[in-house]
């Protein structure tokens, strides 16, 4: 019985329209090749990775173009193959924004030709060396937040309760999961059960919202075949956003992951589905990270579809073999139409963090930042799945109250946006609330500045005061010795004296 | 179909304006919710319009008249933008709901007043839309009553069978209402009646059993006569706000809840002396209290358990100033004195956040 | 009516002496009080407030003998935290006093450096390190931006920079 079904509903949350239909016509774009490729070498959380190849190297699509630094990093690698052009800084998009990193760009050779490993890509024993080969490959969350998978694994390896794949996928727009499951399925399920293998997580559950029937049929089938005791999957309602971790995580399980902590302090790891899948093809074929599915959608795209990009495609060519913008798209969309951020132009390229581009027309997003005050409706906290209270974060925040803040748990807002859009009063709360944090981050630096100042300040008064009174002490100790020094001499002489007398009395005397 | 020549975006790239996440556009907006607000009233209006005259529509006419001139003067002294605020209909709602609480027969000035004083005074003078801490229209309602206790309390008989009934038409109500004068040859005392919750409260006082006075005409098949009407076509209008979305089932749910239960058990242990459950839900302005005035969002609790707190004191206050309160209905002032615990309320009841405490 | 008024007469008469009696009754923490509006302030020891430290300046505001306007690297937000805590007036910084702010951080010039050891010494947070006629550096996260550094060196050598970027 591979089916487990939910019995538990998501407190919060929206229906949105989910926009999806256009890009789910056409099977996945495959085989395209850019001319040039801009890829990234900090496009993952963590540290950067380290470059190991020169300008005018050439390189074979799958090559290691650079190395992870400590961990949390992860590797990078050539997508196709090419003589490097330039090692330089350029803007690439990372899961929250847009970011300076130092790039290697590639021009490519139209060849695609692959990159041989040697025996250094085969698929090694034992769970440390094949974690080690997870990070050298590149392997990130391919879900957006592009975290090193590697670091994600260690740090519940051993401990793990359950292993959640994540096939929900809630944003309007992206599709790329959805495809991927649809044509990659039993990839996703053996990929699934070697990631359960390295946590040694006694159970894995595929999450799927219920709007995919086709993807849903088709991991079924496949966790059916795959005949894992380990393997379930799970349909969940559609709701945005049941597929955010930690809603994922309180849907299926009903434990809530502690606030600022992360889920493997209470044993459980969320994986994408698109990750599931690098994992397989790392560990059956020796691939690294070279490519990922982008879903290429909006209004203002001619011929929207799911692509199978190569790291480093520059935005606009993506766009561009999908047809080309309409004349009406007047936004550019990194992400879903939720948690997205806009772009300023179309020359970035796409990292292993770039799961949507929209390429949006006036209709499809919101057009006027007009606000009327908060009308205290409280919509925001129905829908807030955080369980947060909005409009009082909102009082809040406007103050600057960073007490209120601390209490009203801004540090717990997923920043996912439904605040917003339920808002009568059209108040932009979820960048209101971004902007709160950074504030409070600074705030709560600068108090562990002053603490730190006053601990450093009094251990100073101490060591000043101690060597004032040391030196205190010496001086007297030395004029002790001294005068012991002088009443010893002053002793010595006397006697010295006095025995010069007593030699001449004896002398004189006949 | 051969390849073509793909530009490389690094040339020429295609520049785009940015924005703030999430880029979906807003659900509902504000000037949506008070119309259709508005709308929800229209049934309770024409049955309000039928058994009691126009003078519910000439005394809106006037009140809403004063609140936006009020509303725009005082905005225009504020330097803030005045024809974005008059567009919200949020003065609107408020005269209409000062409307219904307001007897039908009375001089333009106090409507006038109610109008005024419900925007400077308990709008304007906290700050605004979304800023005030007692339910605009209650305030004026109060401040009116208490100033003018003669006029306040001068309501008609409904249009309603073998009872009689001396109607005045549109022209007549204006004309009494704008120069004070009526038909020759009557007076104001010809016109106006207590209303049923008046009139069993006297009764009451006076020892009469309320059984007995079910069968007069001052009750009509389960509410006080005529009221009964309009407090359904409020319900009605209430539920089309509930089915909309526009308010939450806590409070109306609370409200009446909390009206029924001692109504229901006070009248189980002594029906002579304490009015029956439906008398009390469908007289007054029990429904629209409920429905539309307890709802007001500023002025109410704005958590889930909060709500239920406050409907259901609200109701019960409701009860206690009926039954044992110097006025014959109790809805302004229960309204007003929980709108005084929000900000209690509010504190003790948030929800557990994601995360944090013992489950 | 003559009762009214004599009952609400002693009625608050009565809540007056209950008020003054408890106010007596609870001993006044002037140590406590002194600390707590310490803790609101930056504790950098700059001393641009005119007190030698922040310490003594606290005791100030309790004695009343200094405004709670005058600390530059607070701010408005000292301000208003310490008109909370004190129910006391809030008002704009006194900005006469200086530009000392957290925001900043100290600089040697390594090139002009002549290691006299003078701004090692004056650092209260001792986040100035280098030994006597050897190059002195600012260990950035440690610094304070109080400026204390800047007056002793007899180089000039010593500049503010912002924190961050």
């Amino acid at each position: 019985m591979v089916d487990v079904t939910l019995e538990r509903y998501l407190t919060g949350g929206i229906r949105l329209l989910a926009n999806k239909t256009a890009s789910t016509e056409e099977p996945i774009l495959r085989d395209i090749v850019p001319p040039q490729l801009v890829i990234a070498l900090h496009q993952h959380g963590g540290a950067s990775a380290i470059p190991i190849v020169k300008v005018g190297q050439d390189v074979a699509k799958g090559e290691p173009i650079a190395i992870p630094e400590s961990p949390p990093s992860a590797g990078v690698h050539a997508s196709s193959s090419g003589r490097v052009r330039a090692i330089e800084t350029r803007l690439i998009p990372t899961g929250k924004r847009l970011r300076e990193s130092l790039c290697i760009v590639l021009d490519t050779d139209g060849e695609d030709r692959p990159f041989d490993p040697g025996p250094a890509g085969a698929w090694p024993q034992g769970r440390e060396a094949r974690l080690e080969r997870v990070r050298s490959a590149g392997i990130a969350g391919l879900g957006g937040a592009a975290f090193p998978t590697a670091t994600k694994l260690e740090r519940v390896a051993g401990r793990c309760k359950t292993l959640i794949v994540n096939g929900a996928e809630c944003e309007p727009y992206i599709s790329c999961d959805d495809m991927l499951m649809r044509e990659a399925p039993a990839e996703i399920v053996s990929g699934a059960l070697e990631m359960a293998d390295l946590v040694g997580a006694p159970l894995c559950i595929i999450a799927i919202e219920r709007d995919k029937p086709r993807a849903l049929h088709a991991i079924r089938d496949a966790a059916i075949t795959a005949a894992d005791p380990r393997l379930k999957v799970c349909e969940i309602p559609t709701v945005y956003p049941a597929g955010g971790e930690r809603q994922l995580i309180e849907l299926l399980t009903g434990d809530e992951v502690p606030s600022g902590a992360f889920p493997y302090a209470i044993g459980y790891v969320c994986q994408n589905v698109g990750t599931a899948y690098a994992l397989h093809r790392l560990a059956t074929r020796g691939e690294p990270v070279t490519s990922r599915i982008v879903t290429v959608t909006g209004g203002g795209v001619d011929r929207p579809r799911n692509v199978e990009a190569p790291i480093g495609t520059p935005i606009g060519y993506l766009v561009e073999r999908c047809g080309g913008y309409r004349d009406d798209v007047v936004r550019l969309i990194h992400g879903g139409s939720m948690m997205g951020y806009t772009l300023p132009s179309d020359d970035i390229p796409i990292t292993k963090a770039t799961s949507c581009i929209i390429a949006a027309t006036s209709g499809e997003i919101r057009q006027s930042y007009e606000e009327w005050a908060c009308i205290r409706c409280g919509d925001c906290a129905t829908a807030c799945p955080a369980r947060l209270q909005p409009q009082e974060l909102l009082v809040a925040a406007t103050a600057r109250d960073f007490d209120a803040l601390e209490s009203l748990g801004l540090d717990d807002c997923i920043e996912c946006g439904c605040c917003d859009v339920v808002c009568p009063s059209h108040i932009v709360l979820t960048d209101r609330f971004r902007h709160a944090k950074r504030l409070y981050a600074e705030h709560a630096r600068r108090l562990a500045l002053s603490a730190e100042a006053e601990l450093r300040h009094k251990r100073r008064e101490q060591r000043l005061r101690l060597s004032e009174e040391g030196s205190r002490a010496a001086q007297e100790a030395l004029k002790a010795k001294l005068r012991a020094d002088n009443e010893a001499r002053r002793k010595a002489i006397a006697a010295a004296v006095e025995r010069a007398r007593q030699r001449k009395r004896r002398d004189v005397q006949p | 179909m051969s390849e073509p020549e793909f530009r490389t975006p690094a040339a020429s790239p295609r520049r785009f304006d940015t924005a703030a996440a999430p880029h979906t556009p807003p659900m509902r907006s504000v000037p949506q919710i008070m119309r259709r607000v508005l709308y929800a009233l229209v049934p309770a209006a024409l049955a309000y319009t039928w058994f009691f005259g126009f003078g519910l529509l000439v005394n809106f006419a006037i009140a809403a008249a004063a609140a936006l001139a009020t509303e725009a003067a005082i905005l225009t002294l504020r330097r803030r933008p005045v024809r974005r605020a008059l567009r919200d209909c949020s003065a609107l709602v408020t005269a209409a709901l000062l409307a219904f609480a307001l007897p039908p027969l009375l001089p333009w000035w106090i409507p006038a007043l109610g109008g005024f004083v419900s925007i400077a005074l308990a709008k304007q003078l906290y700050g605004g839309l979304g800023k005030n801490v007692f339910n605009p229209a209650m305030v004026s309602y109060a401040l009116l009553l208490l100033s003018f206790p003669i006029q306040m309390t001068q309501w008609l008989p409904p249009r309603m069978g073998d009872l009689d009934y001396a109607p005045l038409d549109i022209v007549e109500q204006v004309r009494y209402s704008l120069l004070d004068e009526l038909p020759p040859g009557s007076t104001v005392d010809a016109y106006t009646r207590a209303t049923p919750l008046d009139q069993i409260k006297e009764g009451l006082r006076e020892q009469r059993s309320f059984r007995e006075m079910s069968a007069s005409s001052m009750i009509g098949t389960f509410g006080g006569i005529g009221w009964e009407w309009v407090n359904s076509f409020v319900a009605l209008g209430g539920i089309y706000l509930l089915y909309a979305g526009i308010i939450r089932w806590q409070i109306p749910v609370a409200t009446l809840a909390g009206l029924a239960a001692p109504a229901l058990l006070l009248h189980l242990v002594d029906p002579a002396r304490f009015a029956s459950l439906t008398f009390h839900l469908f007289s007054g302005a029990a429904m629209l209290g409920a429905f539309f005035i307890a709802t007001d969002p500023v002025s109410a609790a704005a958590t889930d358990r909060g709500r239920l707190i406050f409907g259901a004191s609200i109701g019960f206050l409701i009860y206690a100033i009926r039954t044992w309160g110097g006025y014959p209905d109790g809805v302004a002032f229960a309204v007003l004195l929980m709108n005084a615990a929000v900000p209690l309320i509010d504190r003790y009841t948030r929800p557990r956040i994601y995360g944090h405490g013992e489950r | 009516m003559l009762t009214a008024v004599t009952v609400l007469t002693g009625l608050s008469l009565a809540l007056a002496a209950v008020l003054i009696a408890t106010e007596r009754l609870v001993p006044e923490r002037g140590d406590d009080a002194v600390e707590r509006i310490e803790r609101l302030l930056p504790r950098i020891q700059c001393a641009q407030c005119g007190y030698p430290g922040c310490r003594p300046y606290a005791e100030a505001i309790w004695n009343g003998d200094a405004e709670i306007n005058r600390c530059p690297p607070g701010g408005e937000s000292t301000i208003r935290a310490l008109a909370d805590l004190l129910g006391r007036e809030p008002r704009p910084l006194d900005t006469s006093l200086g530009q000392a702010s957290m925001d900043r951080v100290a600089r040697v010039d390594e090139s002009l450096c002549i290691g006299c050891n003078l701004c090692s010494r004056a650092c209260p947070v001792d986040a100035i390190v280098g030994l006597p006629h050897r190059m002195h550096t600012v260990l950035t996260r440690l610094c304070t931006g109080c400026e204390l550094c800047v007056p002793p060196c007899p180089v000039d050598c010593i500049e503010l920079v912002p924190r961050h970027g």
